[in-house]
């Protein structure tokens, strides 16, 4: 009998302890503004980038976004803060970059990847007057700008340049996680080579499934499943899937004759990837940079975006990487085909 | 003879704070000597980790992620009193949110009767994988290391062809996430509003409950006798009369059955639906919370909120501009530095007391002879 009457005093004792020391701290965000305020901070915009998983230096989707903000940067005179997501976050983690951020007194705030889509909405709500930026999906607050591309279309492009530039007649895809996103690269790029010539065999592999995002981040997994396919007699493969691309590159290089096709940046001109640059035969660009650049001048204008902007192939949000030269032979077949997508005769699809 | 005893239990407390404290020490040496070798202050990094991680909404930020992490570690530390190594936790609680969240959203019952089916569900799919596990040990001899490691890969396939449209989930708005069907509101367990410092999760309580079910069951119960026997010493247990094999398929089981609930706190309190970004991994950082907790209740619960105070302040040693790796530093320092320390310890106690006997038995052999002499 005494035991319980001691137990429960102690959890008694522990709760009440618990929740006075939470009503009587004040917040993180009390403590940033007044060590910010203080300090006073340097002139200009003041960028805040919350990356996904891979962050700056990933070579692809990152780099990207990373592009935009540091033209923004040099033409405003302003300054960036960066954060980068880890496999392992929580949402609340998630709000908490975005929060850190906000409180620090970084305004504009882009949150780059689709699955701050939830944490940008709450955040958004929390500061008003913060205009944030979410690239790859969509979200409902006032002072949300949605920036998303028309993977699909450029896919289609890919997938028309693969076939043609298949001796084989066999090429490959390789997604990161078999998310919604990647499907729209795969749908695209499948029906792009299939329209082509009907007769190509396209593999398609994901490196990760359902929650485990590594396959973004993975270098090794893409190396051994480009090198999977090129065993299987592929020999062009498109590969969708951050920084585990490069794996991908390295694995295509080796072999003799055989073409990678790059995403989201224009990948022959990445300095870390100048080794294999004589393999990659296009990119898929994805112009991210345009996007977060556009996004961040609108805000230094004071004439912020809101809602959703659409970066189409008619728009050039997407399109293909000439750099090398590799595809100017066959430049007359995909000016042929993004016309027919431009004006609507080739409905490319957006889910495979 | 009372003194004696007074004084042994004095020194086994003090020898139980040191390991700790060792632990502690040592790990912020090393961690100190980490950020100085990438040439930034170590001294200003802790003095932000102590200001930022005290805020209010950091704590409650802490409780939450603790809450999750101390039923990580009772799952993981269930196994281990018994010499199994459950690494397959996390696909456990993986499986178990899913099948939960599907069960949830399609529910259209009373909150009181959805949210005890949903946590219900939950521990009876991790119970079922986990016994998987159990039953190929029992009667194959598998050992449940490789099985259940691969069962976590299996968890991910499956899951991953669940979650599709068309299956049992649903493309979100946007059209890049997707998820099972939300959970209608009633079936949301309660949250306490601490203000600005933002909600604390009402799954803590249910954390406490199964802490303090765990220290009773494993210390005061003739089935917890019998499992840490089992965990001992298998051939001693089996001369006293305990079937091993049943006893290594329940506590599997068991420990499947918490391992379900380690993801209906971030379910029930917080998302609402399994989507593809529910957060993985949370079975591994389950085993170093309970190698750091020593496989006690209250030790589990001191490293669940390390753990979560490290994860919320090194976020923020980013935003101060220190390298983001850092976290995975002083976690695997802090979970080396505790191993160690308690070998240390335990093996210095233990040549005290050896010293202590055959001191106090020499000085009893010596009067003995004397009196013999005499």
């Amino acid at each position: 009998m005494r035991r319980v009457a001691k137990l429960s005093a102690a959890c008694i004792a522990t709760a009440a302890l618990a929740l006075t020391a939470t009503a009587c701290g004040s917040t993180s965000s009390q403590n940033d503004s007044s060590s910010s305020a203080s300090s006073g901070g340097g002139k200009g915009i003041k960028i805040g980038l919350a990356y996904d998983v891979g962050g700056r230096g990933d070579r692809s989707f990152n780099d990207s976004a990373a592009r935009g903000a540091d033209k923004a940067v040099k033409e405003f005179n302003g300054s960036i803060k960066e954060l980068t997501a880890k496999p392992s976050d929580t949402e609340a983690d998630r709000e908490q970059r975005l929060t850190d951020l906000a409180s620090a007194g970084y305004n504009p705030i882009v949150a780059v990847g689709f699955s701050y889509a939830a944490s940008v909405d709450k955040v958004a709500k929390q500061f008003p007057k913060v205009n944030f930026g979410l690239i790859d999906s969509v979200a409902t607050s006032p002072n949300v700008d949605s920036i998303t591309f028309t993977e699909e279309q450029g896919s289609y492009l890919a997938g028309v340049a693969a076939a043609l530039k298949t001796k084989k007649d066999h090429v490959g895809f390789i997604g990161g996680v078999d998310v919604p996103l990647i499907k729209k690269f795969e749908a695209g790029y499948v029906q792009g080579v299939h329209d082509t010539n009907a007769k190509v065999k396209v593999d398609v592999q994901y490196l990760t499934h359902g929650s485990d995002t590594s396959g973004f981040s993975s270098p090794d997994k893409g190396k051994a499943a480009a090198q999977g396919m090129l065993d299987n007699g592929a020999d062009v493969i498109y590969s969708a899937a951050g920084s585990s691309g490069n794996g991908s590159i390295e694995a295509v290089h080796g072999a003799k004759g055989a073409w990678a096709i790059g995403v989201d940046s224009d990948q022959y001109n990445i300095p870390g990837l100048a080794a294999y640059k004589s393999s990659i035969l296009t990119s898929m660009v994805k112009n991210v940079d345009v996007g977060v650049y556009d996004f961040i001048k609108s805000v230094h204008d004071g004439k912020p975006l809101t809602g959703n902007q659409v970066y189409s192939l008619a728009k050039n949000g997407v399109g293909l990487a000439t750099s090398g030269g590799f595809i100017d032979d066959i430049k007359a077949q995909l000016d042929a085909a993004k016309k027919k997508i431009v004006d609507g005769t080739v409905k490319v699809k957006t889910a495979p | 003879m009372n003194k004696l005893t007074q004084r042994i239990d004095k020194e086994r407390l003090l020898l139980g704070i040191a390991a700790p404290l060792l632990a502690i020490v040592a790990a912020l040496v090393v961690t100190a000597l980490v950020i100085l070798a990438t040439g930034k202050n170590p001294g200003s990094a802790f003095s932000d980790m102590v200001t930022y991680g005290s805020a209010s909404d950091s704590q409650v930020y802490i409780l939450n992620k603790a809450t999750t992490y101390y039923l990580a570690g009772v799952s993981v530390a269930i196994g281990f009193r018994m010499n199994l190594f459950n690494i397959g936790v996390d696909g456990q609680y993986r499986i178990a949110a899913f099948f939960a969240a599907v069960l949830g959203g399609a529910l259209t019952t009373p909150g009181w009767i959805s949210i005890p089916l949903i946590i219900l569900c939950a521990m009876a799919t991790g119970a079922l994988w986990a016994a998987i596990a159990g039953v190929l040990k029992v009667t194959r001899g598998v050992s449940e290391v490789i099985s259940t490691i691969m069962l976590n890969s299996i968890a991910t396939a499956i899951i991953a062809y669940l979650l599709q449209p068309g299956k049992l989930a649903e493309l979100q708005s946007g059209g890049t996430v997707i998820s099972t069907k939300p959970l209608p509101s009633s079936s949301y367990f309660f949250q306490i509003n601490t203000g600005a410092a933002g909600e604390l999760w009402g799954f803590i309580v249910i954390a406490v409950v199964v802490g303090v079910a765990y220290w009773f069951v494993l210390g005061r119960t003739r089935f917890g006798f019998d499992l840490r026997t089992v965990g001992q010493s298998e051939s001693a247990a089996m001369a006293s009369g305990v079937s091993v094999k049943k006893m290594i398929a329940t506590s599997m089981v068991i420990s499947g059955a918490v391992a379900g609930l380690i993801g209906m706190p971030t379910l029930l309190n917080d998302s609402h639906q399994f989507s593809n970004d529910f957060p993985t991994g949370i079975g591994f950082t389950g085993i170093a919370i309970a190698l750091l907790g020593r496989n006690n209740p209250v030790g589990i619960a001191l490293g669940a909120l390390l753990w979560g105070f490290l994860e919320r302040t090194t976020n923020h040693l980013e935003f101060e501009g220190y390298d983001k790796e850092i976290l995975g530093v002083i976690q695997g320092v802090i979970v080396l530095c505790v191993v160690i320390a308690y070998e240390l310890v335990g093996r210095y106690g233990l040549r005290r007391q050896q010293q202590r006997v055959g001191a106090e038995l020499a000085a009893q052999a010596a009067t003995t002879q004397k009196q013999e002499v005499a």
